[in-house]
């Protein structure tokens, strides 16, 4: 009777238990399953969306790896941008975030002025770095001329127009620099004191103390990073459009141009697929070799 | 750290009080120099939306407004009905946080405390969606909408919304495990329903992990360019992001206009940061160290 009861009860949790994540099945089915299967199918035919698919077999990643410059150059574009902007987003934010974390009178004005950034429309933010960057009187070649410096063409020619995106998404590293204060303060400060002892100085803390404690922080900012900076849009569909010479055509903008204003979609699907390649690829490579850098402290315990 | 300078010998403690205010000064400088480096784009932004376009870019720099136009704002709203497109944003990110809250906690609620076959498997693969980069799925799913008959509406921006997404998912039921079981267990025993533990004891306790993911779905909605890109045709129906896209695209020599209409679309969200600062520092936080 009351196993029987038991049952029937432990029936009746996991009949409420589907319908609880009943949302997110049917969203799975709908928007992610069908779909990566849809455009897994698509990356292998020739399709406007207007006429039937044609199947085409490999023929859309063949003619990506061996013979579409722009995608050679959207991917150079997009590597480049993250092997800069990424490393260097790293420390930046992690030198404010350790300036922050003195205990300085003002912290909390310093911290917001830093984020603020980081959560304003793309769009909005944009329109402002075209005025900052502007060749004649924006606010860099003003600088630039109060010193005596010849003005700069930042966005509008083919050597300066990548390194301005790198200068402007340095400009968002709040974000970052609020996951390193946290990672900070969570250091105990037994550490440092101990560190002081044995006659460790300030270099000697940071690296032997703050770097291994927070390296699991540094890590997860890699992390997302590197996929954040392989997703780039935005900004340069509304500043540059790719140009000057696709100098700015980063993956992501090369995929919407082939999805929505050349209409090859089944192509643009193929070029999704390889740019889930490349951050996977580039993860798992991060992945691997975090076992050697990065310091969990729950392994130790174990 | 006190007890350990006050073993020190004095003339060192002197020397390292005066090398600590150094330190201290030097990082005061480094914090000061950064926020007006990092505050000069919006400064030159609010200025300029108040300034004659002929006095943007002249040289030297006109840096304070002479004389102040405010007509510059209402000029932006004549020119572009940017009163509608703030009205479409606001729709579309008040449908989506509704939905998200609701879909997003419910789900939540299912992984952290129902029992069911196969729940950790569907939990590793609700989490492992999050590495799919939207673009391989963003083909197929104009595709639906589509042939659905939504392209050119608010459905495609907002219907998704209801069905919960892994990172919010993932950042409640952390939140829902550290909630003590007796809470659940005490309503069960007065005879409440599983529903009426979800809305009655588990959701008024997860306030702040819920006022983290209202902030962040807002943020989301409200800054989304590719979304309405795609999905919107007519005119009447922009949102403000893809409404400013649209008038840069027209009047792109009226600096002073678009940078009203700028800022306009960044308010909002600044006063969204300072009411609820402590949330979305809360969110990142969330999301970094326990990610």
């Amino acid at each position: 009777m009351i196993a029987k009861r038991k049952s029937r009860l432990a029936r009746k949790e996991a009949i409420e238990g589907f319908v609880c994540i009943a949302p997110w099945l049917f969203g799975f089915a709908f928007f992610t399953l069908g779909p990566v299967i849809f455009s897994f199918i698509m990356s292998l035919s020739k399709w406007d969306m207007i006429n039937p698919p044609k199947f085409v077999g490999f023929a859309n990643y063949a003619t990506i790896l061996t013979d579409d410059f722009r995608f050679r150059q959207s991917l150079k574009v997009t590597a480049i941008y993250a092997g800069t902007a990424v490393p260097l987003g790293l420390v930046c934010s992690l030198a404010l975030a350790m300036l922050l974390n003195l205990n300085l009178k003002g912290m909390r004005i310093f911290r917001s002025i830093f984020y603020i950034p980081a959560i304003l429309p793309g769009v909005a933010v944009s329109m402002v770095w075209l005025m900052v960057f502007r060749y004649q009187g924006g606010i860099f070649n003003t600088l630039l001329g109060m010193v005596g410096i010849a003005p700069v063409k930042w966005l509008t020619s083919t050597e300066m127009a990548l390194p301005s995106f790198v200068i402007m998404s340095l400009w968002g590293v709040g974000g970052g620099m609020i996951i390193y204060l946290a990672g900070l303060q969570s250091v105990p400060t037994q550490l440092y004191e101990a560190a002081e002892i044995d006659g460790a100085g300030s270099w000697a803390k940071f690296r032997t103390v703050t770097l291994p404690m927070i390296s699991p922080t540094i890590f997860f900012n890699l992390i997302m990073g590197i996929i954040g900076s392989f997703q780039v849009f935005t900004s340069s569909f509304i500043m540059t459009q790719g140009g000057p010479a696709y100098a700015t055509l980063f993956y992501v903008l090369y995929l919407y141009q082939k999805a929505f204003k050349y209409l090859q979609m089944g192509y643009a699907c193929a070029l999704a697929w390889i740019l889930f390649g490349v951050i996977l690829l580039l993860t798992l490579i991060v992945f691997r070799s975090s076992a050697a850098w990065v310091y969990y402290e729950a392994e130790l315990k174990k | 750290m006190s007890v350990i300078t006050r073993t020190l010998p004095t003339k060192s403690r002197r020397e390292g009080a005066a090398l600590k205010k150094m330190w201290r000064a030097a990082a005061y400088f480094t914090l000061i120099v950064g926020s007006i480096i990092s505050l000069i784009p919006f400064l030159w932004m609010l200025t300029s939306s108040f300034k004659d376009a002929s006095k943007i870019f002249v040289d030297p720099p006109q840096w304070w407004p002479d004389p102040w136009l405010w007509s510059n704002y209402t000029k932006a709203f004549a020119k572009m009905p940017f009163a509608l497109y703030t009205w479409n944003t606001v729709k579309i990110t008040a449908v989506c946080l509704v939905g998200q809250l609701l879909s997003c906690s419910l789900v939540a609620f299912g992984f952290a405390r129902m029992r069911f076959p196969g729940r950790d498997v569907l939990f590793i693969l609700l989490l492992s969606t999050m590495m799919l980069p939207a673009q391989v799925t963003m083909i197929p799913v104009f595709k639906i909408w589509a042939t659905l008959g939504a392209y050119d509406t608010f459905i495609p921006l907002t219907v998704p919304a209801f069905f919960a997404s892994a990172f919010f998912v993932f950042l409640l039921r952390q939140y829902f495990m550290t909630i003590p079981h007796e809470m659940d267990e005490a309503a069960r025993i007065d005879g409440a329903s599983t529903w009426q533990v979800y809305w009655k004891v588990l959701l008024p306790q997860a306030r702040p992990a819920l006022a983290t993911v209202a902030i962040f779905s807002f943020m989301a909605h409200w800054n989304d360019f590719l979304g309405p890109l795609i999905y919107l045709s007519t005119p009447a129906r922009r949102t403000l992001a893809l409404g400013l896209y649209a008038f840069q695209g027209q009047y792109s020599t009226d600096w002073n206009y678009l940078m009203a209409a700028s800022t306009v679309t960044m308010l909002p969200l600044l006063v969204l940061f300072f009411v609820g600062q402590r949330y979305f520092i809360q969110g990142v936080v969330i999301s970094g160290v326990k990610g």
